[in-house]
């Protein structure tokens, strides 16, 4: 989903269509007769296909016919029956098997080595034949990772009080992929739920090693909290480093104060406060004894005008950066804090392994029915996951339009075509365009080679 | 790989490291007697490293223990020959570790940590030589470029409590994938696919590379050995690689040995009495919780199998418990399959071993997750309570606290071990089945003493 339609207000939208589709109402819900009509007319196949082939399914001399083939997917069916190791030979297998088995969860592995449904055959000749050769550097953020830092809900629900730290995490990560790493072709997918994914598409992005990928997604983490200690976040050197120094600055603390500190209202109760004045490394207890006492009186005299939270957080920060205590470990306090509320906490174990399953583009998620669409990481701050399309939203529209002659698109006229031409124009595309340069480079490099070789 | 502003010039050809990157087999006629003893010699070196390394030893530390190991081990009477011993050992371990996934993984991590200690005791020219024998294509950095990222070199140095780079040190830029461990320790700055490394963090490049190498060529070792070498050296060569290779690998524990078997009505009763804390306390939170994640889940589960818990027990005991928070037909679908898994009954149906002190310490827990080591991952007050719970108290528990914060986690562990056991351990704790079975061998004398 694209901006536009939600600045446009959710609410407004839902009572315009609600009043022109009289006998149009689907009840809410996910059931396999939704998904059929999904499958059937809705999941773009060929951008999908397109996506999986990186090329490969032209008529280049350099195309890898095998490429698209020797991509694992797996289906999870409704009866929890778990699929693993589907391969297909075209769009056409693919869009078939979809239809016909209407899984509830279709899931991208990596390419192997050979066809993953041929594995068996190559078990026997021994030497691990069978072995992934490119994937895509996936991550996975997940809200459930939040729950000691959001007070609105908790496990899977998300609002829109908590999602901001979604919104974070996209521009954190997508901003350090491309001016750290150098990558270019990103998709990032709202998971359906309560979170969302991340698909590094570049070449030098799938054919990166597990020690590669473990060496980013350890770049990225920050947040070193298990449920046995209470600091989960700790900056011992002198500086930050540049990419935490820029993430600081550019996102979180904006986020932290302009944001979360009111919608979670981080300072308003004694057990909320006492979680950050635990944070402080204090041996005397001066600072924080100092900090508790005003907190526990301001409580009745305090002007009603200013937020509590607001109010607290400066006074925490004069306190802490006021220069007049010189303990140790006081310095890089007020950044822990806002790291430990705000900084993104990735699924490590998804982004370390080329075998990790994530969940493809354009499911729809069984539990709220919301399609997995693309989020636009420039414009992340206006994606709302509570106006996303749900099955029956589209099903309507489907409806809406029934009597209209049959069209190639039929999401064109549904809110799902918003997302499948942003995935086209800003992932795609792009995507294609920089497969072909690089087959062509390869290609002349080749040429070039023979011919140095006959010049001998 | 060119260095950066320099008005200085490589030196390549004029210094000679006697650090040998082992690209190829040395030529030589070696005795039979030279083949085993400078392999043992080698050996007791990588040995040494492990151990040291299992014992959470810190990197200055590590160094010089490597240096002192390799005096110790590897002299030779004839200075010329110290070189020649040098490679011959080398390559006769190849074929010893060549030829099975565990032996190579184990080899490639030891071979590769002592290559680093030595490359770092080289001065800066014999470096730069080794970096122009590896043949490294990089770009290096120019003076404006250097003034460009100043700044952020600056930062990273800050933020690594290290002193701040001068226009004098000397930069090269490299792809980052050329050198994960410093992308991972956020120990370089990185723009644009490019990592900055200072000449300090050469060896990390260059590790890199050995490793890289020596990984390729075991496999390449491995099949020459399966498809000729082992038949024609049957009655000379062979015996000797084989004898060599059992001699120094530790138990891995995957199968139960000496008290076979643990039932489950035994089993709250064992756990308090000789679990180690990190096993001790998923237990316990898996019966507060009726729930543990995966980590978890493999942590605790390999460990019950190492001690002696039957797939069927083990079914049994994780159902009780998940059903009672995700309902039995949930834990059916969903969580039996990794039961199976671990005891080698689905997917790839590999046997797999419980976790060793070394994996586990470095396992990386997160929000919600109870394993790893809790040595290293419970707060202060969080451990001295768990602790008490084990019932060490007094000094002990100050005797433990000092080792965590000295980092030697499992020395900790030892130590908790005595406490609890009133016996000394003096092997140490390398594995928490060992822990198990240590515990379980004092507890019987002790029965037996009694009755």
């Amino acid at each position: 989903m694209t901006g536009d339609e939600v600045s446009k207000g959710s609410d407004d939208m839902m009572i315009d269509e609600y009043e022109q589709k009289q006998g149009n109402v689907v009840p809410d819900g996910f059931n396999s007769h939704y998904l059929k009509v999904y499958y059937g007319k809705l999941f773009p196949y060929a951008d999908i296909f397109k996506w999986m082939s990186y090329g490969n399914d032209g008529k280049h001399p350099v195309c890898d016919q095998s490429y698209f083939s020797r991509r694992e997917f797996s289906f999870t069916l409704d009866n929890e029956v778990y699929l693993r190791f589907q391969s297909f030979n075209s769009m056409s297998e693919l869009e078939n098997s979809v239809k016909e088995k209407c899984p509830v969860k279709i899931d991208i592995g990596p390419v192997y080595s050979v066809d993953p449904s041929k594995r068996h055959a190559y078990a026997q000749s021994g030497d691990n034949v069978f072995t992934p050769v490119e994937r895509e550097l996936i991550f996975d953020i997940d809200m459930s990772d939040y729950d000691d830092v959001r007070y609105c809900c908790s496990g899977a629900d998300v609002c829109l009080e908590c999602w901001p730290l979604m919104t974070i995490a996209v521009k954190v990560i997508d901003t350090s992929l491309r001016d750290d790493f150098g990558f270019s072709h990103i998709l990032w997918v709202y998971s359906g739920r309560r979170g969302v994914h991340c698909w590094v598409c570049d070449g030098k992005a799938r054919r990166l090693t597990n020690e590669q990928r473990a060496a980013i997604a350890d770049y990225f983490r920050v947040y070193k909290g298990n449920e046995n200690s209470h600091k989960k976040v700790s900056f011992t050197g002198l500086a930050l480093h540049p990419f935490l120094a820029r993430s600081y600055t550019e996102v979180l603390m904006d986020f932290f104060e302009r944001k979360l500190l009111l919608s979670q209202e981080i300072f308003s109760t004694e057990e909320r406060y006492e979680k950050i004045l635990d944070m402080i490394p204090d041996p005397d207890q001066s600072i924080t004894s100092e900090l508790r006492g005003k907190w526990q009186e301001k409580r009745r005299t305090a002007n009603s005008k200013d937020d509590i939270n607001v109010v607290r957080w400066e006074q925490l920060k004069n306190m802490l950066q006021s220069g007049k205590h010189k303990v140790q470990g006081l310095r890089r306090c007020v950044e822990e804090i806002v790291f430990s509320f705000t900084y993104p906490r990735l699924d490590m174990e998804v982004s370390k392994h080329m075998n990790h399953l994530l969940k493809a583009p354009f499911c729809v998620h069984p539990k709220t029915g919301r399609v997995c669409v693309p989020i636009d990481p420039n414009r992340c701050e206006e994606f709302d996951p509570t106006a996303v399309p749900t099955l029956s939203n589209l099903l309507e529209q489907l409806n809406i339009g029934g009597l209209r002659a049959e069209v190639d698109n039929e999401w064109d006229r549904t809110s799902l075509g918003k997302s499948i031409r942003f995935f086209r124009s800003s992932f795609l595309q792009p995507l294609l365009k920089s497969c072909k340069e690089e087959m062509e480079s390869s290609y002349n490099a080749k040429l070039q080679q023979s011919k140095n070789s006959f010049s001998w | 790989m060119e260095p950066v502003r320099s008005q200085r010039k490589l030196i390549v050809n004029d210094v000679v490291s006697t650090l040998p990157l082992y690209r190829s087999a040395p030529a030589l006629e070696v005795r039979l007697e030279e083949f085993e003893l400078f392999a043992l010699d080698r050996l007791r070196v990588l040995k040494g490293i492990s151990d040291a390394l299992s014992r959470g030893r810190k990197p200055e530390e590590m160094e010089k223990l490597a240096i002192d190991l390799w005096k110790t081990n590897m002299r030779h009477p004839q200075a010329s020959e110290v070189i020649n011993k040098d490679k011959i050992s080398h390559f006769v371990l190849r074929l010893v570790y060549c030829r099975t996934e565990d032996l190579r993984k184990w080899f490639l991590s030891m071979e590769t940590a002592l290559f680093r200690y030595r490359f770092k005791r080289e001065k800066q020219e014999a470096q730069r030589a080794l970096m122009a024998e590896f043949d490294l294509p990089y770009k290096a950095v120019s003076s404006p470029e250097f003034e460009s990222v100043k700044e952020k070199l600056v930062l990273v140095s800050r933020s690594l409590g290290q002193s701040s780079p001068t226009a004098d040190d000397i930069f090269f830029k490299v792809p980052f994938e050329e050198v994960p461990e410093l992308v991972a320790g956020r120990r370089v700055f990185i723009s644009k696919g490019h990592a900055y490394i200072a000449m300090s963090q050469v060896v990390s490049l260059v590790a890199t590379q050995f490793r890289s190498h020596l990984s390729k060529a075991l496999i390449l070792t491995n099949r020459k050995w399966t498809t000729t070498i082992a038949e024609q050296e049957k009655d000379r060569l062979t015996p000797i690689v084989e004898a060599l290779s059992s001699s120094y690998l530790g138990p891995d524990y995957s199968q139960p040995k000496e008290f076979a078997q643990i039932s489950l009505k035994d089993i709250d009763d064992v756990a308090k009495s000789s679990f180690p804390l990190c096993m001790r306390h998923l237990f316990e939170k898996l019966r507060e919780d009726h729930h543990l994640k995966h980590g978890g889940r493999m942590q605790l589960g390999l460990f019950l199998k190492g001690v002696g818990l039957k797939l069927d027990d083990a079914l049994a005991f994780w159902k009780a418990e998940f059903s009672r928070k995700v309902g039995a037909e949930r834990f059916d679908k969903e969580y039996s399959y990794g039961i199976r898994h671990n005891y080698g009954r689905e997917g790839k149906r590999t046997d797999y071993t419980p976790y060793s002190c070394q994996k586990i310490i470095s396992s990386t827990p997160g929000v919600g997750d109870h394993h790893g080591c809790p040595y290293r991952n419970f707060s202060e007050e969080n451990l001295r309570a768990a602790l008490n719970k084990m019932g060490v108290t007094g000094r002990a528990v100050g005797d433990v606290m000092d080792k965590v914060r000295n980092r030697h986690y499992q020395l900790a562990c030892t130590l908790t071990f005595e406490a609890v056991h009133g016996s000394s351990c003096d092997a140490g704790i390398n594995h928490p089945n060992q822990y198990f079975s240590d515990s379980q061998k004092i507890m019987q004398s002790k029965n037996q003493s009694a009755a």
